[in-house]
């Protein structure tokens, strides 16, 4: 229990550490500032030409010789859960392996050591690799042009709905047009990139088995309609059935699609959202392709657009004269301008483009059925225990439960999550998407052998028997096993410490 | 597939188990006409070797930065970065894992973080920083947006010693959600006047120190001035690395600092993944975009880590959000933060000394050379010269003889006027050598 | 009992001298969790009743508060800036929001008293 005395719950030890679990400092504890780790020539003497704007005070920051900075590193990477120790079952996340091919061509001298501005005559490869990663892309959606610039999922929707503005500005509807559909089931980077360009978001509510419904849409479409965002699959792991029929709707009433893509990975090389009829829509690179999510990012979220939306795609874009490639970086004609400097997320770029040479049209299609396959493995292993929102039918490459089959037992999705922490598991996407009440989304990826999602399935039927008769306090208990217990989020709220002091 | 663990005993297993005879039966609810029945026209898989040897062939046919003479910048730089940072980003347990949602199994990615804060805030003379943002020019137009909601108000200045696609990503955000932007003319010489362009519709002036073509700037007085009309300094960067040896914009003034973290840690790699520097003072934690790492205490009293203020954010806040941000650039501030914390106050200071020294020696040698003038009385790494002819033809000229010469200013202002003007970076990287060749072929190529 | 009066949306106020003192709810703060912060209007603002008054976050949730009458914001309690937990804790004493000056004290009418507001609660 959380108000156990410390004794209870470990074993004290001089330093703190249990063996391989090792405390470690702040950077700011261990650091000095007249300490480095990188051996730098002095200059010979000379003039500044700083013209007067010299530091006068010290900074503060701490140095570390290489072998501290090592250890404080190494031994803050041992905090971490990771994909490559363990099933990572993140719904709408898409946690898959990361193949170390990809790093090491990216790390290829001849990609990592490239300026983004040097003379594009010197810099070809590179511009094949995005001309490369393009036509993958296009074939894959069926769809007209792409952007590759966008940094991230939700720059991408920036950039698609900056494309859709512009494309409404331009039949002269702009200030007519002004609404956006965004379903109640949508990330929150929806309404919010939709708010950022001035849209005011019209929420259509998602129906009872899960998905969208035609007539929905209808009901909310007019005049002042500029477009609907929609996330396919959603991000309920369903398919929207009625897509087709939406795009037509959408159509017929002057409005344009933007498709979040955001689970393109359940139906790669088997659908292409082109023949669905949208007309923007982002791919994150990081999870259909695999660059590693790095704790964080960076990701990459490149827009295909349909022929409507292709004018207005951002600068830059590539193009080929007789020189061979060339990127084109001034926006022109229609194109609504620009959203990052340079060109992209390139690091990103050349390792899902290894990712897909490696899969193939063929491996790809494969990848996108072995997740569904696994998520509804794992949908049919435990629905005779856990419940599900829209009632028990085929998902895609995500499995959404709901926290019904836990009414009364004083457990709540939250104490779940923590015990498979215990268990060795991080936990699925918990609390989203919202519709579902306490929801848990599950989503194994192709990425896991059947033995791994066997013993997934047997923890997770084991902690809900446990659940189920009880067991609630040992629950409200976990983790315990993790370096630290649970973290007290209000007071970090409360009183936000958001920096470290300064060195001793 | 090599990456993928399923075998079709495991795949005919799992069907019967879920009830359903063939993988396709799972695709149902797609609509069947929809389906690739034949596949797509695309490759088929191929082996690791098959592939890498592709890649290579790909990158063998650009001229890489370690391979020449190399003196581009403009925004993006190449130093020195020891091995050690790359092989701990590498480790598993920060390259494979996600956002920290859950901290108990993520204290290190959020113990790194807030040590990550308190460099950036410390570096930039702020109170608080975020965990990073995409990159600089992204950073920036987020402190334009920043700024229209502190202040109400809903126009920026943007000095034209701003970098060129800095302004351009401010703009294309301002004009499509409708706010007014007042952009100067490109400044070559530090010599416009901000002052004159205050009035009390203005949100924010954002200024770029040392600027697109490479002055330092004091940017003191327009601090007071932006005050006195109720509107916050912004300030931008795009070599971090000069913040080890000039006076940090916090202690000038500004009200947001916003840059580009590329240069300490990050190889160039064409132009990204780079990493967003964002800090401000404290009453406007509030209104800052982006992750942010707090401390806090665990069930059993001692410190630990987890985000924060995530009120601010999309996913709580949806339509009305500070951004619609939801990622940082994790890796890439994880690098940050390994090869600042390596450098420390003594590294960092030297290596932005030797920086200033190189350049100041490309400089004096260049003042010698006929048909070309420095015309930077002051500067860091980076300066601009006006050359007899067009600079980029100059550029490619001398890559022909495989010198990477500078970024022309028309390649990112290609109708200013400023046709011969050559921005000329200068790190640590380039030795005595490297510039004697810079010069000659320099004047060869004139 | 308190003489204060109540919206459907949790809102309270309780008004003497044609100025009124507004918060929310005990049973909206349990229903919120740990307060962590409450940002408040600017003191002079004129705001309409129904209109957003403030917003009150818990660690997961940022809740809208609406101005449960019109009037002019002529004090805001600051102490919440620090103290923000006061919401939990007292939430119709030291943990109110704001002071209106009324605007129209006939609107009054349209809230419910303590009692009403007690039953309100039960049919949720």
């Amino acid at each position: 229990m959380l108000d156990q005395p410390r004794k209870e719950t470990r074993e004290a030890t001089f330093t703190g550490n249990r063996g391989l679990d090792q405390e470690e400092p702040l950077l700011f504890e261990i650091g000095r500032r007249d300490v480095t780790g990188v051996d730098i020539d002095a200059p010979e003497s000379f003039t500044p030409r700083l013209g007067g704007l010299e530091r006068k005070e010290p900074i503060g920051l701490p140095g570390l010789s290489e072998p501290e900075a090592m250890r404080h590193y190494v031994r803050l990477s041992r905090k971490n859960y990771s994909i490559d120790a363990g099933l990572y079952p993140l719904g709408s996340c898409t946690m898959k392996h990361n193949p170390r091919l990809n790093e090491k061509v990216a790390r290829l001298e001849g990609f990592a050591d490239v300026h983004p501005l040097q003379p594009q005559s010197t810099a070809q490869g590179a511009l094949q690799v995005m001309q490369e990663l393009a036509d993958w892309l296009l074939t894959l959606t069926g769809m007209a042009a792409v952007a590759l610039s966008p940094k991230a999922g939700a720059h991408g929707e920036l950039c698609g709905l900056m494309a859709i503005k512009s494309a409404i500005a331009s039949r002269g509807e702009a200030q007519t047009r002004k609404v956006m559909l965004v379903p109640s089931s949508a990330h929150g980077t929806n309404p919010a990139s939709a708010a950022l360009l001035g849209f005011s978001v019209r929420t259509i509510t998602t129906g009872d088995d899960g998905v969208v419904h035609v007539d929905a849409v209808r009901a909310a479409l007019g005049s002042d309609v500029a477009g609907i965002m929609l996330t396919n699959p959603n991000t309920c792991g369903l398919f929207e059935r009625d897509i087709v029929e939406i795009a037509q709707a959408v159509h017929e009433a002057g409005a344009y699609f933007y498709c979040d893509g955001a689970n393109f990975n359940a139906i790669a090389g088997v659908a292409r959202p082109g023949d669905f009829g949208i007309d923007a829509m982002h791919i994150n690179l990081h999870k259909t392709f695999s660059t590693p999510h790095g704790g964080g990012g960076p990701g990459a979220g490149p827009v295909v657009f349909s022929k409507l939306l292709a004018p207005f795609a951002p600068a830059p874009s590539l193009a080929r004269d007789e020189k061979g490639l060339r990127l084109v970086e001034q926006a022109e004609g229609e194109s609504f301008g620009r959203l990052t400097a340079f060109h992209g997320q390139m690091g990103m770029f050349v390792r899902a483009l290894a990712y897909m040479l490696s899969h193939g049209g063929d491996g790809l299609a494969e990848a996108s059925r072995d997740a569904v396959l696994s998520a509804n493995y794992i949908r049919a292993s435990l629905r005779d225990v856990l419940t599900q929102p829209f009632g028990d039918r085929l998902c895609m490459h995500e499995v959404l439960f709901d926290d019904s089959w836990l009414h009364g037992t004083g457990v709540t999705t939250l104490d779940l999550a923590k015990a498979m922490i215990d268990e060795g598991y991080h936990p699925m996407t918990i609390y989203f998407p919202l519709v579902a009440h306490g929801a848990m989304l599950i989503e194994p990826t192709e990425s896991e052998s059947k033995a791994s999602l066997d013993l997934f399935i047997a923890t997770l039927r084991d902690l809900a028997r446990r659940a189920l008769h009880g067991e609630a306090d040992a629950f409200h208990a976990a983790p315990r096993f993790t370096p630290r217990r649970r973290l007290d989020e209000t007071l970090a709220a409360r009183k936000p410490v958001l920096r470290c002091d300064a060195p001793r | 597939m090599r990456y993928h663990p399923l075998t079709e005993a495991d795949r005919r297993e799992m069907l019967s188990k879920i009830g359903v005879a063939r993988i396709e039966d799972l695709f149902a609810d797609v609509p069947q006409e929809l389906l690739l029945r034949d596949g797509l026209p695309l490759p088929q898989g191929q082996s690791e070797l098959a592939v890498e040897r592709h890649m290579a062939r790909l990158a063998a046919k650009n001229l890489t930065a370690s391979r020449a003479p190399f003196f581009v910048g403009a925004g993006a730089y190449k130093h020195h970065v020891p091995a050690s940072v790359d092989h701990l980003i590498q480790r598993s347990e920060f390259l494979t894992s996600y956002t920290p949602y859950q901290p108990e199994v993520s204290q290190g990615t959020l113990q790194y973080l807030i040590e990550f804060q308190t460099q950036v805030a410390l570096l930039t003379g702020m109170e608080i920083a975020n965990a990073s943002m995409y990159d600089g020019s992204t950073a920036c137009a987020e402190a334009m947006l920043m700024a229209h909601r502190i202040t109400k108000r809903r126009k920026a200045v943007l000095s034209g010693g701003l970098h060129p696609q800095y302004a351009d990503v401010a703009r294309t955000v301002a004009k499509l959600a409708g706010d007014e932007v007042d952009a100067l003319a490109p400044d070559v010489r530090a010599s416009e006047d901000l002052i004159a362009h205050l009035d009390d519709e203005v949100s924010c002036v954002i200024v770029q120190t040392p600027d697109f073509f490479g002055n330092p700037r004091d940017l003191t007085a327009l601090a007071e001035a932006c005050h006195r009309r109720g509107a916050l300094l912004v300030a931008v960067f795009t070599e971090a690395v000069s913040l080890g040896l000039l006076e940090s914009p916090g202690r000038m003034g500004a009200d947001i600092v916003v840059g580009e973290g590329q240069s300490i840690g990050n190889a160039l790699t064409f132009g990204g993944p780079y990493v967003g520097l964002f800090a401000t003072r404290h009453e406007y934690l509030r209104q800052m975009p982006g992750r942010l790492a707090g401390e806090t205490v665990d069930a059993e009293g001692r410190r630990g880590f987890v985000l924060t203020l995530s009120t601010r954010e999309q996913h709580i806040r949806r339509d009305k959000a500070t951004s619609n941000i939801c990622t940082n650039s994790g890796l890439c501030a994880l690098a940050f933060t390994i090869h600042l914390s390596l450098l420390g106050e003594a590294g960092l200071t030297k290596l932005a000394r030797v920086n200033h020294a190189n350049a100041v020696k490309l400089a004096d040698m260049l003042a010698r050379v006929r048909n070309v003038d420095v015309l930077n009385d002051a500067f860091f790494n980076e300066f601009t010269i006006r050359v007899k002819g067009d600079a980029a033809a100059l550029v490619e000229r001398m890559a022909g003889h495989g010198v990477l010469a500078g970024v022309p200013v028309s390649r990112l202002l290609p109708h200013a006027g400023l046709d011969d003007l050559l921005l000329v970076a200068n790190t640590e990287i380039n030795t005595d050598e490297d510039r004697a060749t810079f010069v000659a072929e320099l004047e060869g190529a004139l | 009992m308190t003489d204060a009066r109540f919206t459907k949306d949790h809102e309270y106020v309780r008004v003497s001298e044609g100025v009124g003192v507004v918060g929310i709810s005990d049973f909206a703060q349990s229903q919120l969790g740990d307060i962590v912060y409450v940002e408040l209007p600017a003191v002079g603002a004129k705001i309409n009743k129904g209109e957003q008054l403030a917003t009150v976050e818990s660690v997961k949730s940022a809740n809208e508060v609406y101005a449960p009458v019109s009037g002019e914001v002529v004090e805001v309690n600051s102490d919440l800036e620090n103290a923000p937990a006061s919401v939990n804790e007292d939430p119709l004493g030291k943990g109110w929001f704001v002071k209106l000056r009324l605007t129209d004290e006939s609107e009054l009418a349209s809230l419910m008293d303590a009692s009403a507001y007690e039953g309100f609660i039960k049919t949720l």
